[in-house]
């Protein structure tokens, strides 16, 4: 006699695919991804992306579900600025598509490589109004370096080959993928296209014309000999190229000060006497005042952007000579006149430059140099016992360790983490320098604990930017990601709050996370202490999500609990009741020059 | 400065938005544009004529190589070029003055392409000059309707 029972499902993990085997347009991508070298993805399933959803969970990739698309793309934001490698993507059509929007823009105004792949209603259906259709193409142009509309299954292995050589060569960006539901359920032979060949496209073609005899690089090497108060003015291009040692060979030689941008920072190591740090609006004082000083600059993979020029009348009065190294022509005379352009990959340009240079002794520069950064460090002092966001920092900095990766949202605690992490080693800083998105702290760190599994991934963030991403905690707690979060709570918007006080007569309007219903319009007695009770609750938000957190309230607890959630093991998080009016300087106004720099309150 | 732009790029759908919206999103007005496909199915080509300063212009050709589906931007303004542009006018006419519109357009070489009660339409095919001349010497005539194709242009070499 036999018993029935009902089958258990039976579904056998992803074989890798022969060549010229029939398959649907679902598996195809999933084996194209397999082929593309995908170890890890990001995404969040639905409706019309559930073909390949059904061979994901077989696929040897590793899938993190996130909570929220938009959590699921910086997480692939955050593990392609560690690996260098793209990120990747999967959700479904329309609201799963515009999600990730913000987290496209993110990754493309810092030029992060990313393939974010989106579901799509049949292709019989789109431009109808479908449940859940979104004209993702439309939507995803302006902020991506590329995208598709797949009409035809036999396209599909070239366009995610193309996608993922679009994405990571010439200056890096996110490309989307958009995948409409008939086209994956369709069936086609598998072929995998062996070389890439776009003809719009050819970066390689810039890459491979540099060398020691390029007429540009002679002249710019003849003028870095030639300049007397050089200053090289590294970005995040130099991290991407991986130009960091030629960057730092270059300012060792030649003894040129190096200062950096957002996201430059790491490409030269701060603790060297030639290091500047930042520069720009929340730069160091010694930074602005070198560039302002120098005759010669020497841009490399970085695009003199507004945060960093001010007032562009005012910038560099005395430079006699701009050099620009960029791979992306449209970055160089965009918003400051070339004088020596090189364009091309600034390991290669770098190299090149160094097989014409010869040791230079600038020591009046030098001097200049260390004057100003001893004269006007970064401060820190502060004269009271309460819990400075600095203070934090600093205490992070040194307890976790030369190794660690950092991660920021977006603010006040950003410029502290620019000014007090000591930036040592490349692809270790990740911010959302462009775009500024609040909310990408958490999930980026997720992705890059995800990359770097080893090393610790310290986030710190704000009050306000952690909420815009909390959900990802339950993300981080059940595939074990023991990311470390730091939350310097001030109980404010801080940043737009610092401008309120500066630029708007200290009228707090919407920028008290205190403020509650009961609450005047116009609060006339700010930080007065009378204020309603901080919600939510962020250590117990954290442990619902099955984290272990902390509240720290005095100043002697900062290092203890920075060295527990060091020790221990799983994601950690600290909620630091800080100081709620400190403010970041020194400061530049926007659009204006290096003359208007404040340094303090006391000089308004 | 007037710069005639040059487009080779993939005939393939959604690269004309691509162009337009690069164009818009900086604020770069376009004069006109002109789109068909060349002797090489796969390749569409482009007249582009917009109006900006030298850096302007630079920025724009930049903006368009970089477009992955563009293959090939030519500034004609700085290169030997000819450039033509089509335009079709309809003119008011009555038996009396029929024969004054055909000699004009017969002295600017412009071709009759259709004639009705009331009305005659004319096709030029020259510069912008001339085409302007044209519009000026029958404007008296009173001008129905007046399309013209946007300037068309090649590289004389």
């Amino acid at each position: 006699m036999t018993t029935e029972t009902t089958p258990k499902p039976q579904h056998p993990p992803l074989e890798p695919a022969t060549e010229g085997q029939v398959l649907s347009g679902a598996e195809i991508l999933v084996q194209s991804l397999m082929r593309a070298g995908v170890d890890v993805a990001f995404g969040y399933p639905g409706g019309a992306i559930m073909d390949t959803f059904h061979f994901l969970n077989r696929s040897p990739i590793e899938f993190i579900l996130s909570r929220h698309e938009q959590g699921a793309t910086h997480m692939a934001d955050g593990y392609a600025r560690v690996t260098g490698k793209a990120g990747v993507v999967i959700v479904t059509s329309g609201p799963g598509a515009t999600n990730t929007i913000t987290g496209i823009a993110t990754a493309n105004m810092d030029s992060v490589p990313l393939v974010v792949i989106t579901g799509q209603v049949p292709t019989t259906m789109v431009g109808n109004d479908a449940f859940q259709e979104a004209d993702v193409v439309g939507i995803t142009r302006p902020i991506s370096k590329h995208n598709y509309l797949i009409n035809d299954v036999r396209d599909v292995a070239r366009v995610v080959r193309e996608a993922f050589h679009i994405a990571t060569t010439g200056r890096p960006g996110p490309v989307v993928i958009d995948f409409p539901k008939d086209v994956q359920q369709a069936q086609t032979a598998f072929h995998w296209p062996e070389s890439v060949d776009i003809r719009g496209y050819r970066p390689d073609r810039l890459e491979k014309k540099i060398s020691p005899s390029h007429p540009m690089v002679q002249k710019a090497a003849k003028a870095i000999m030639r300049a007397k108060r050089p200053v090289l003015y590294v970005g995040g291009g130099a991290v991407i190229a991986g130009a960091s040692e030629e960057v730092t060979a270059l300012a060792r030689r030649c003894q040129i000060p190096v200062t950096t941008t957002l996201t430059g920072l790491g490409a030269f190591p701060e603790d060297d006497p030639l290091s500047l740090q930042m520069l720009g609006m929340h730069g160091t004082e010694y930074a602005n005042y070198a560039v302002d000083q120098c005759d010669t600059i020497i841009a490399v993979g970085a695009r003199f952007d507004d945060r960093v020029t001010g007032k562009i009348a005012e910038f560099m009065p005395q430079c006699e000579c701009v050099i620009h190294i960029d791979i992306d022509p449209s970055s160089i005379s965009k918003n400051i006149q070339v004088d020596i352009p090189i364009t091309g990959d600034a390991k290669a340009c770098l190299a090149a430059l160094l097989e014409l240079v010869e040791p230079t002794e600038r020591s009046e520069w030098a001097e200049q140099v260390l004057a100003w950064k001893k004269h006007h460090p970064l401060r820190e002092e502060f004269g009271d016992d309460e819990i400075h966001p600095q203070r934090v920092i600093s205490a992070i900095d040194e307890i976790a360790g030369p190794d660690k990766i950092t991660v920021t949202d977006v603010g006040q605690h950003q410029m502290w983490a620019c000014h007090f992490i000591t930036h040592l080693r490349p692809r270790s800083w990740l911010s959302s320098g462009g775009l500024g998105t609040m909310g990408y702290g958490l999930p980026a760190a997720i992705g890059a604990k995800v990359a770097a599994p080893d090393r610790a991934v310290w986030c710190i963030s704000g009050d306000g930017g952690i909420q815009m991403n909390m959900q990802e905690m339950t993300t981080a707690a059940l595939n074990e990601i023991a990311v470390k979060v730091a939350v310097l709570n001030n109980q404010y918007l801080g940043m737009v709050r610092q401008w309120q006080q500066l630029f708007y007569g200290r009228n707090y309007s919407y920028t008290c996370l205190r403020r509650r219903s009961i609450c005047e319009k116009v609060c006339r007695d700010p930080g007065s202490g009378k204020c309603q009770a901080y919600l939510p609750n962020i250590v117990a938000m954290a442990e619902a999500c099955g984290w272990q957190a902390q509240r720290v309230e005095r100043r002697a607890g900062i290092r203890d609990a920075i060295q527990w959630a060091e020790e221990t093991p799983g994601p950690v998080l600290l909620e630091f009741s800080v100081h709620r009016e400190d403010n970041v300087w020194p400061m530049i106004p926007a659009g204006q020059g290096v003359k208007k720099m404040m340094r303090g309150m006391e000089l308004i | 400065m007037r710069h005639v732009i040059s487009a080779q790029v993939e005939n393939r759908f959604g690269v004309l938005a691509h162009i337009a919206g690069l164009f818009a999103a900086r604020g770069y007005n376009i004069e006109s544009l002109a789109v068909g496909p060349t002797h090489d199915p796969s390749i569409s080509r482009m007249t582009i004529v917009v109006t900006g300063s030298d850096r302007v212009l630079e920025q724009v050709n930049k903006q368009l190589n970089k477009l992955i589906d563009v293959i090939r931007v030519q500034d004609l303004t700085a290169e030997e070029h000819v450039e033509r542009e089509l335009v079709l006018l309809r003119v008011k006419s009555n038996p009396k003055t029929r024969g004054e519109i055909a000699q004009i357009a017969e002295l600017f070489d412009a071709r009759i392409v259709d004639v009705r009660p009331g009305a005659i339409t004319l096709m030029i095919a020259d510069t912008q000059d001339r085409i302007t001349a044209l519009t000026e010497m029958v404007r008296p005539y009173g001008i129905h309707e007046l399309v013209r194709s946007g300037s068309l242009a090649l590289a004389r070499t």
